[in-house]
C-alpha cells in the first residue's frame, strides 16, 4: 500500500513536471527551448537502452547503431524521396528494429562481453557502410538541411513534437516494464538460470527486450533528425554508444528515469562546459573519476549494491 | 593470359604481406591489451589513447634528434618509456585504490582516463597531421614477384614475431611472468601465497600500456600521426582479442592475423568499403566459434 502511494506521488509529479514543460517555451528564450529538446532525445535514447542494460542485464555495447539506423532511414527518406512524412517517421524505428532484431539473433547466444563484442563488430560494420557509401549516405560529411515537415520545422513546434512522443514512449516504456513480461526480463536479470528451469524461453525473451528497446532508440533518431535536421555517421560510432551507457550508470541502471537525470547531467555538461572551452571531454573524464571515487552510489544507485548481495558468487 | 596471372600473383603475395605487416602492428597491441584482459580482467579503454601517445612521443623524441636515424631508433626505445610513466602514475595514483571495487569501477575509469588522455594529447600536441620518416636503412622498397614492397614492413614482419617471442619467453621463463600468468588463472590463490597482488596488477597494467606505446611508436612512419587514432584502433584491439580468446597472447596472434589480412584484401577487391571486412570476419568468427578461436583464460 505504502509502495502504491509512492507511486501515485511519482506520477503526480511526473503529470507536473509534464505541464510545466508544455509551458516552458513560453517564458524560455529559443536556446533553451532547443536546449530542452536535445535533453529529450537523448533522455529517450538513453531510457531505451536501459530497458536492455538495467531491466535485462544484456551489454548492449553498440546501441547508438539503432539511434542512427532510425536517423539515417527517417533522413534519407525525407532528403530522397517523395514519399509522406509520416512514411519515413515510421520507417524509421521499423528499420532500427528491424536491425536489433538480425544483430540481436546472432549476439543473443552470447553470454555477457562476447555479446558486447559481437555487437559491436556488427554495429561497425553499419557505421562502416554509412561512413563509406558516399552516393547515398554523404559519407563522413553525412546530409544537412534535411527537409522537415512545415509543421514541426520552427524551434518551439518541434519542442512540443518531441516533448509529446517523449511522453508517448516514456508511458509505453513504463507499461512494458510493469506488464508481465517486462517481470519476466527483471526475474530473468536476477535469476538466469532458475527462470529456465521454469519454463521461461530466456533467449526469446531477451530478443524481445533487445527488439522493443531498439525501436525506441530508433525513435531517438528520427527524433534527432526532427531536432537537428542532418544525420552524420558519428551518430552511429561507438564513442557515442558508450555514453549513453555512461548515462544510464549515471542516474541509477535499476531506477526507472535514472537514464533520463544521467542524459540531462551529460548534454548540460556537453552544452555548457563546452562553450567555454573545446577540452569539455577532459572536464566530462574528470567529473566522472570524482564520481567513481566519491560517489559511487550517485553512479550506480544503492539497488545495484543490493542485486549485488542478492547473486555474489 | 599468363602475364595476366602473373601479375595478379604478386599483387596478391604484396597484399598479403602488407596484411601481414600490419598484423603485427595490431598484435603488438593487441597483445598488451589481452595482457591486461587476462590479469585484471578489465577491458582498457584507455588502451587506443596510449597507443595514439606512444606516435606521438615518437614524433616529438625523433624530431628532439633532428628527426633522423639515430632520432628514430631512440623514439623507438624512449617513446613506449614515455607511455608506460604516463600508465604507472595512472595506475599508482588513482586505479589502484579500485581494485576492491565493483568490476564496472574499473571499466569506467579506464573510460575516464581516455576521454582526459584524448584531450591532454590535444592539448599538449595539437590537431594537426605529424609524420616521421623512417631511419635511411628502411626506406624505400625492395622487390618481391616484381612488385615493390616496403622495406619498412619488412621491418615491422621481423620485429612482430621477436616481440611475440619475446613475451612468450617472458610469460613462461621468468618468476613474475608465471606470477602475472597465475594471476590470470586465480587471483585469489596467488594473494593467499603471499605475492603482492597489487603490484602484479600495477605490472601488468603497466607493461600493457608499454606494448600500446611500442606499437604507436612503431607504426608512426607508417600513417599520418593524429587526434582520433585512438578511436579506431580501439575497437579493433577489443575484436581481436575477443575473436583471439581473451587473455590469450597467441590468441591476439591469430586474431590480428585475421583482422590484418581480411583488411588488406578488402583494399584489394573492394577499397571503398575494404573496412568493412574485418568486422564480417569478426562475425563469422564469433558465429562458429564463440568464444573465440584459442582458449580463453576467463
Amino acid at each position: 500500500m505504502f509502495s502504491e502511494m509512492i507511486r501515485q506521488k511519482a506520477f503526480g509529479i511526473s503529470v507536473a513536471i509534464f505541464v510545466l514543460l508544455l509551458l516552458a517555451p513560453s517564458f524560455l528564450s529559443r536556446f533553451y527551448i532547443y536546449f530542452l529538446a536535445v535533453i529529450f532525445v537523448t533522455a529517450l535514447l538513453a531510457m531505451s537502452l536501459n530497458l536492455c542494460v538495467g531491466h535485462g542485464m544484456l551489454f548492449q555495447f553498440h546501441h547508438g547503431v539503432f539511434y542512427g539506423v532510425g536517423a539515417y532511414t527517417a533522413g534519407l527518406l525525407l532528403a530522397k524521396t517523395s514519399v509522406p512524412w509520416w512514411v519515413s517517421f515510421l520507417a524509421g524505428p521499423c528499420a532500427a528494429a528491424l536491425a536489433g532484431l538480425l544483430i540481436g539473433m546472432f549476439c543473443i547466444r552470447l553470454n555477457r562481453l562476447y555479446f558486447g563484442m559481437l555487437q559491436i563488430s556488427l554495429g561497425s560494420l553499419i557505421w562502416a557502410i554509412a561512413f563509406r557509401w558516399y552516393d547515398l549516405t554523404g559519407g563522413d560529411d553525412g546530409i544537412h538541411g534535411i527537409p522537415i515537415p512545415d509543421f514541426i520545422a520552427s524551434t518551439r513546434s518541434s519542442y512540443y513534437f518531441v516533448l509529446i512522443v517523449l511522453g508517448i514512449c516514456l508511458t509505453l516504456l513504463y507499461l512494458i516494464l510493469k506488464s508481465p513480461f517486462g517481470s519476466t526480463l527483471q526475474a530473468i536479470r536476477d535469476n538466469p538460470e532458475r527462470c529456465a528451469a521454469v519454463g521461461i524461453n530466456v533467449r526469446r525473451h531477451q530478443l524481445k527486450a533487445i527488439v522493443i528497446a531498439t525501436f525506441f532508440g530508433g525513435v531517438a533518431g528520427v527524433l534527432f533528425v526532427v531536432v537537428e535536421g542532418s544525420i552524420f555517421p558519428d551518430l552511429l560510432f561507438w564513442v557515442l554508444s558508450l555514453e549513453i551507457f555512461i548515462m544510464c550508470l549515471l542516474g541509477g541502471w535499476f531506477t526507472f528515469a535514472g537514464p533520463i537525470l544521467g542524459a540531462a547531467v551529460i548534454v548540460s555538461l556537453r552544452t555548457f562546459v563546452g562553450s567555454y572551452t573545446e577540452y569539455w571531454t577532459l572536464i566530462l573524464g574528470v567529473i566522472l573519476i570524482l564520481l567513481i571515487f566519491f560517489l559511487p552510489d550517485g553512479i550506480m544507485g544503492y539497488n545495484y549494491r543490493q542485486l549485488l548481495r542478492f547473486r555474489t558468487k | 593470359m599468363e602475364g595476366g596471372q602473373a601479375i595478379t600473383l604478386a599483387a596478391l603475395s604484396i597484399t598479403f604481406l602488407v596484411g601481414l605487416s600490419r598484423a603485427m602492428i595490431l598484435f603488438i597491441v593487441t597483445s598488451g591489451l589481452s595482457f591486461v584482459l587476462g590479469v585484471l580482467r578489465v577491458p582498457n579503454v584507455a588502451h587506443g589513447s596510449l597507443y595514439m601517445i606512444g606516435a606521438f612521443a615518437a614524433y616529438s623524441i625523433s624530431a628532439l634528434f633532428g628527426g633522423g636515424s639515430i632520432g628514430f631508433w631512440l623514439a623507438l626505445i624512449f617513446a613506449p618509456l614515455v607511455v608506460a610513466l604516463i600508465s604507472l602514475i595512472a595506475e599508482r595514483s588513482l586505479f589502484c585504490h579500485l581494485y576492491q571495487r565493483e568490476h564496472l569501477m574499473l571499466l569506467l575509469f579506464t573510460f575516464a582516463l581516455m576521454l582526459i588522455l584524448g584531450d591532454l594529447t590535444k592539448i599538449v600536441w595539437g590537431a594537426d597531421y605529424r609524420s616521421i620518416m623512417p631511419p635511411a636503412v628502411l626506406q624505400g622498397s625492395i622487390s618481391i614477384f616484381g612488385s615493390p614492397f616496403p622495406r619498412y614492413n619488412l621491418f615491422l614482419l621481423v620485429i612482430g614475431p621477436l616481440v611475440a617471442i619475446g613475451l612468450w619467453l617472458f610469460s613462461t621463463r621468468t618468476k613474475i611472468g608465471k606470477i602475472a600468468r597465475a594471476a590470470a588463472v586465480d587471483m585469489e590463490m596467488v594473494g593467499a601465497i603471499g605475492i603482492n597482488v597489487s603490484w602484479v596488477f600495477a605490472f601488468a597494467f603497466v607493461l600493457g600500456c608499454l606494448l600500446a606505446g611500442l606499437g604507436g611508436a612503431l607504426v608512426s612512419p607508417t600513417i599520418s600521426v593524429t587526434i582520433g587514432m585512438d578511436h579506431n584502433i580501439i575497437i579493433e584491439a577489443f575484436l581481436i582479442v575477443t575473436i583471439g580468446g581473451l587473455g590469450n597472447m597467441w590468441g591476439a596472434m591469430v586474431g590480428s592475423l585475421i583482422f590484418g589480412i581480411t583488411q588488406s584484401f578488402g583494399v584489394l577487391l573492394l577499397p571503398q568499403f575494404a573496412i568493412v571486412f574485418p568486422y564480417i570476419a569478426v562475425v563469422i568468427v564469433l558465429t562458429l566459434k564463440p568464444t573465440g578461436m584459442l582458449k580463453s583464460v576467463w
